[in-house]
């Protein structure tokens, strides 16, 4: 389980996130809903301890995470996939996941884990990362932060700008992953993909987290999405 | 001597100059690339391995193939050092801002021009070659120990290369290269890569120095021609590119080796800046650089 209490953080004196707190549970997929600017990204990039959290504190299965330095944190347990994707674009698909075992030391199982999970990557293996299609990309940032076999896995909007079945391949991905105990934490504008993929819904504005509600408490039509999303 | 000998001898001193500044630029470009740091202090680099060279094979009693080899192996590893010690102990200070690095190797440069003049002397010093061999011609003579530094030169572009592309470390310095943030988020010590990086870019320019200071004398302000040189190398190749590091090598270097021989060594430095001129401001991004 993930737990994050108090979380303040920003950019060197402008605070973003403001004694912010939830929990993601293993086997749970948690999605952080907002307004741009909210502070949704900014809170992703903490619990890598990209942005320095300035008070409060982050905490996997109890071991605190907040004060490591960023390149520690994938080590314990934490994977992150950017806003964006942000793929090593000159470089294989291979060597994208390359980089992604690395860090953990995983192997060739691991490898072959997340190449069944996306067969359309051990194709295009050679391929160059950046002339893949777009969700072929967003697979392949997915399948890098897989190979460090995360307890943890943070999603910043991995539907943006893709076609309706890449879209439904990720969700499919997303449920396999909380199926087998995974603590999923995903940043996404779409109500109609929260709905179907996510367990509790955490709702961010000003940098505080408004509304923390389980979704099957949530509607199509619920006054939330339109407070704190606007649609 | 007919026309085609002198351009053949103008070609094969060119190959030498490319070979070496193809080296030296490599460093600087690696520099850029992965750090973006503009090292103003790399030709101090290169004059330390000049120098590190010089005492090496002048206090070590063997003879001159050993010692130099132990020159080649050593000079690099300590240049290598003082630059990684440099990265930790002013670079990472200044979180590798780009301006506040300019100025910072601004300052390395003329520590180290000064340690250079304090420890080893205002003269320039000869270093014995590794040996001794003469390639005859039909037309003239030739230094067969300068074949040698474009062959050696060679093989460690090539290793450099092979580094880059076929190891775990060139991995997760291209990585760090693309990307440092998402590098970070996969568990890359970055400042480690950079502190290697440095380390590398250094001893690749120390490597150039201790393969042409046989043929042009160790001496504190030697690096200067080197650092100008490299940074025209970089910026007509594409800063971090380096292939086009290695091309624009080849063209300066060739360039400069027939228009000295032809014309005046001047006009072909004259040339190379003109050059740098026409490639900001028709391709800023060099021949083989991403754009912005």
């Amino acid at each position: 389980m993930l737990r994050v209490e108090g979380l303040s953080a920003g950019y060197g004196d402008i605070t973003i996130l403001r004694d912010l707190s939830f929990q993601a549970a293993s086997g749970q997929v948690t999605c952080i809903m907002g307004r741009n600017g909210a502070g949704k990204s900014t809170l992703m990039k903490a619990l890598m301890c990209l942005v320095p959290a300035s008070t409060g504190t982050i905490a996997l299965n109890w071991q605190t995470v907040q004060n490591l330095p960023a390149h520690q944190v994938p080590l314990s347990g934490i994977a992150y996939v950017p806003q964006g994707r942000r793929l090593f674009g000159p470089m294989t698909v291979a060597e994208n996941i390359e980089v992604g075992l690395l860090a953990r030391k995983k192997g060739p199982k691991t490898r072959d884990f997340v190449l069944d999970l996306f067969p359309r990557l051990r194709e295009r293996l050679d391929q160059v990362s950046s002339t893949l299609s777009g969700g072929e990309q967003q697979m392949l940032a997915i399948a890098r932060a897989l190979c460090l076999e995360p307890e943890v896995l943070l999603l910043d909007e991995p539907t943006e700008g893709l076609q309706p079945s890449m879209i439904k391949l990720i969700r499919d991905t997303v449920l396999t992953l909380r199926d087998n105990g995974m603590a999923t934490i995903i940043v996404e504008q779409r109500v109609d993909a929260v709905l179907r993929m996510s367990d509790r819904v955490c709702f961010i504005a000003h940098g505080r987290i408004e509304a923390d509600v389980a979704t099957a408490e949530l509607g199509p039509d619920s006054s939330l999405f339109r407070q704190f999303v606007g649609v | 001597m007919a026309f085609g000998p002198f351009l053949f001898l103008a070609l094969l001193e060119g190959t030498v100059m490319a070979a070496v500044l193809a080296l030296t630029a490599v460093g600087l470009s690696l520099v850029f690339g992965v750090m973006r740091v503009v090292n103003v202090a790399h030709g101090e680099f290169f004059m330390l391995g000049a120098v590190a060279a010089w005492f090496v094979t002048y206090y070590l009693p063997f003879p001159p193939a050993v010692t130099w080899t132990i020159a080649l192996l050593i000079a690099p590893l300590f240049v290598g050092a003082i630059a990684a010690t440099a990265d930790v102990l002013v670079l990472k200070r200044l979180k590798y801002d780009p301006e506040a690095t300019i100025v910072a190797t601004i300052g390395l440069l003329y520590i180290l021009q000064q340690a250079a003049l304090t420890f080893y002397g205002p003269d320039a010093r000869p270093v014995e070659p590794p040996f001794h061999l003469r390639l005859q011609f039909p037309w003239f003579g030739y230094s067969g120990y300068k074949l040698f530094v474009v062959l050696a030169a060679g093989l460690i572009l090539l290793a450099v290369w092979a580094f880059m592309t076929r190891t775990k470390a060139g991995l997760v310095m291209r990585a760090t290269q693309v990307d440092m943030e998402t590098a970070r988020a996969f568990g890359i010590n970055v400042d480690r890569v950079y502190a290697g990086t440095f380390a590398l870019g250094a001893a690749l320019a120390a490597a150039a120095a201790v393969l042409i200071v046989p043929i042009q004398q160790a001496h504190y302000l030697m690096g200067h021609d080197p650092l100008l040189l490299s940074f025209i190398v970089v910026i007509i190749g594409g800063l971090g590119s380096l292939r086009g590091t290695l091309v624009a090598a080849l063209i300066i270097g060739l360039s400069d080796g027939v228009i000295s021989m032809f014309f005046s060594p001047t006009l072909a430095k004259i040339i190379a800046t003109l050059l740098v001129a026409l490639v900001l401001v028709f391709r800023p991004q060099g021949l083989f650089g991403a754009k912005a």
